[in-house]
């Protein structure tokens, strides 16, 4: 039994224990300034994509409206003009709102979405200061011309963010059959082409390299994008 | 009038030659100087600590407000004074608001007894930098913790809701045990420099960095009491019961609000930083360290020091636990009174001879050893084995 077992003494070892702690770095993220990385396939507000030839993919099927727990969408569809039509298909979403009080990012909207229309970003900052705000139609969802997403006033997107609206729908098997894990079933869009498809799940090795879409987290990792406050660092997944 | 203060204020080089009106303006300019400084390092203070405490959790702390953050506390008391002011339909009006001032009141007394500095020379008048040093001195800071309890006391029980009452029957139950342990240190301190001036005290700890400081004397055992006390005195962390959150929901200012909350705060930490000025007039000899450059800087090296007191009892508080309202208790009655009155008894007896204090220390340590067993037997009586210092809790 040393001297540092004793009772008395072992009473100031907390001290030093404590009184080390200034010396190491702070665990302290500077928030606003500075950002985590987000997981790969975080839920945050939705986007409406469109095509590649910028026709909107919502086909205004209101399947997402009704499988969403929340009841948080409306969506009524419309016939699409025969001489200038706004989606591909019969119909098109006319009218799509979501009402982000209600909404709680499942993501089974994205799930159900026979066309990909709604993918989800990774932006999760709401700051709305009435409930009017709250409602998201369609001219704060859909893309803009050249596919990125919309920024509202109380947005913060950053540099590389608008690259990551899709990332829940490509990370899942398409039709969930496991022997199409990894291929791109899904269409291209606006601005951005086919993205390619998130390593698979059941790939151990690679589960703990970024995908390849996950571009704005590699980017800040390397130090390539300027004037992100992000910090160097991701979760590291540990390989169970 | 000039015979008067200088009566009360015997030995004060600034009444040696009568009190006209310049002595009485000098004393105003103090006087306003003092409330100034407590008022100011109150709002330092509260921001120091959350600084320390956050870096000894490796975090920032608060670092928006202002440069660094170092306006937050202002920010925070601007605030509370554009609260509604609520009165509970419950409480006793006049007394509630009466004891948030009552809690404030003596804290500020209490530092005007602090020797600042040397003595200051201006056009003549010669004056101590201290508001006042009266021949009771150090009398003054045992007063004002006594009535600083009525502060909470009153609070808590004007407030006319139970939780605030407990708090504060547990605060006054905390403050009054450890009083007994406070005094009987200072007398110790008192015993060894022969004077209850606190100019006296410092006076007699000059001359000599550190080696003639009462912190050296009587072991150390002094200074280590009087910490602790003052530590429970001020309910400050590890003996903070008085606001347990999951206990209490808040303790005894728990129904306040606006700017009666605020003087609360104000009490408390204007409290640290009165106490942790008394620590190092009493221990480490105030503003007594060496000269700079030919000058002397009393007030330099007194600042130097009260911050590292406050240091210290930031760093208590982010390392030590919340102790259990027996242990508090088991601390403040079994081991610090009969510890601080055998530290009073061997000093005074070593005061008149050596031996007389060789027969206090064998009668003192004869009379802990039957304490000691006295308690043992009270537990073993009672059949229950936990309670006293935390660190009996690892024991088998």
């Amino acid at each position: 039994m040393s001297i540092l077992d004793n009772r008395f003494v072992s009473f100031f070892k907390g001290f030093v224990v404590t009184g080390k702690q200034p010396l190491k770095p702070k665990v302290t993220t500077q928030y606003p300034e500075e950002k985590r990385p987000k997981p790969e396939r975080f839920h945050g507000r939705h986007v409406l994509n469109r095509y590649e030839d910028g026709l909107e993919k919502c086909i205004g099927c209101e399947l997402c409206a009704g499988v969403c727990p929340a009841h948080c969408i409306y969506v009524r569809g419309a016939d699409n003009p025969p001489d200038s039509p706004v989606s591909p298909g019969e119909r098109y979403g006319f009218v799509y709102e979501i009402n982000f009080l209600r909404c709680i990012h499942c993501d089974l909207c994205v799930e159900a979405s026979p066309t990909e229309a709604i993918t989800e970003s990774k932006l999760f900052e709401f700051s709305f200061t009435n409930r009017q705000d709250a409602i998201y139609t369609k001219a704060e969802l859909l893309v803009d011309d050249e596919g990125k997403p919309r920024q509202l006033p109380w947005e913060d997107w950053r540099p590389g963010d608008d690259r990551n609206t899709s990332a829940w729908a490509r990370a899942t098997s398409p039709a969930g059959r496991a022997d199409l894990e990894g291929t791109p079933l899904w269409s291209a869009e606006l601005g951005y082409g086919l993205r390619p498809a998130q390593a698979g799940q059941s790939d151990e090795q690679a589960a703990d390299v970024p995908a390849d879409f996950d571009i704005s987290v590699r980017e800040v990792e390397a130090g390539e994008v300027a004037g992100v406050g992000v910090r160097a660092t991701r979760p590291v997944r540990r390989p169970s | 009038m000039t015979s008067a203060l200088a009566a009360l204020y015997p030995g004060d080089p600034l009444f040696a030659k009568g009190a006209d009106l310049w002595v009485w303006v000098i004393l105003l300019v103090k006087l306003v100087v003092v409330f100034a400084i407590l008022m100011v390092s109150v709002l330092f203070v509260i921001m120091y600590e959350r600084k320390v405490v956050a870096r000894l959790g490796n975090r920032w702390g608060p670092n928006r407000a202002g440069p660094n953050g170092w306006l937050q506390s202002l920010a925070d008391g601007l605030k509370l004074f554009f609260k509604e002011a609520l009165v509970p339909a419950q409480a006793d009006k006049v007394v509630y608001r009466l004891a948030p001032v009552v809690a404030m009141v003596p804290v500020f007394v209490t530092f005007a007894i602090v020797p600042v500095g040397g003595t200051l020379t201006i056009g003549g008048y010669t004056t101590r930098l201290q508001l006042a040093d009266p021949p009771w001195g150090i009398l003054v800071m045992l007063m004002a913790s006594s009535i600083s309890v009525y502060g909470v006391l009153l609070a808590g029980w004007a407030s006319g809701s139970k939780y605030p009452l407990i708090g504060s029957v547990r605060a006054s139950a905390q403050m009054v045990s450890y009083e007994a342990a406070l005094g009987l240190s200072v007398a110790t301190v008192v015993l060894l420099t022969g004077s209850l001036h606190t100019s006296a005290i410092v006076a007699a700890q000059h001359g000599g960095f550190l080696y003639h400081w009462n912190i050296l004397r009587g072991f150390g055992a002094p200074f280590a009491i009087f910490s602790i006390a003052i530590t429970a005195e001020m309910t400050r962390p590890p003996f903070d019961l008085v606001e347990a959150e999951e206990e209490l929901a808040g303790g005894f200012n728990m129904e306040y609000s606006s700017v009666a909350f605020a003087l609360f705060y104000l009490a408390e930490y204007a409290a640290l930083v009165t106490n942790s000025a008394i620590i190092a007039t009493l221990f480490l000899g105030g503003p007594d360290g060496p000269r700079i450059a030919g000058h002397s800087v009393g007030p330099v090296w007194f600042t130097l020091k009260v911050l590292i007191l406050l240091y210290v009892f930031v760093w208590a508080r982010a390392t030590l636990p919340r102790l259990r309202y027996d242990q508090l208790m088991d601390l403040g009655w079994k081991r610090l009174i009969p510890g601080a009155l055998a530290l009073l008894l061997v000093v005074a007896g070593a005061r008149v001879s050596w031996r007389y204090g060789l027969a206090a220390l064998a009668g003192s340590m004869i009379a802990l050893l039957l304490l000691a067993r006295a308690i043992e037997v009270g537990r073993a009586g009672s059949g229950k084995e936990q309670g006293g210092m935390p660190s009996e809790l690892e024991s088998p």
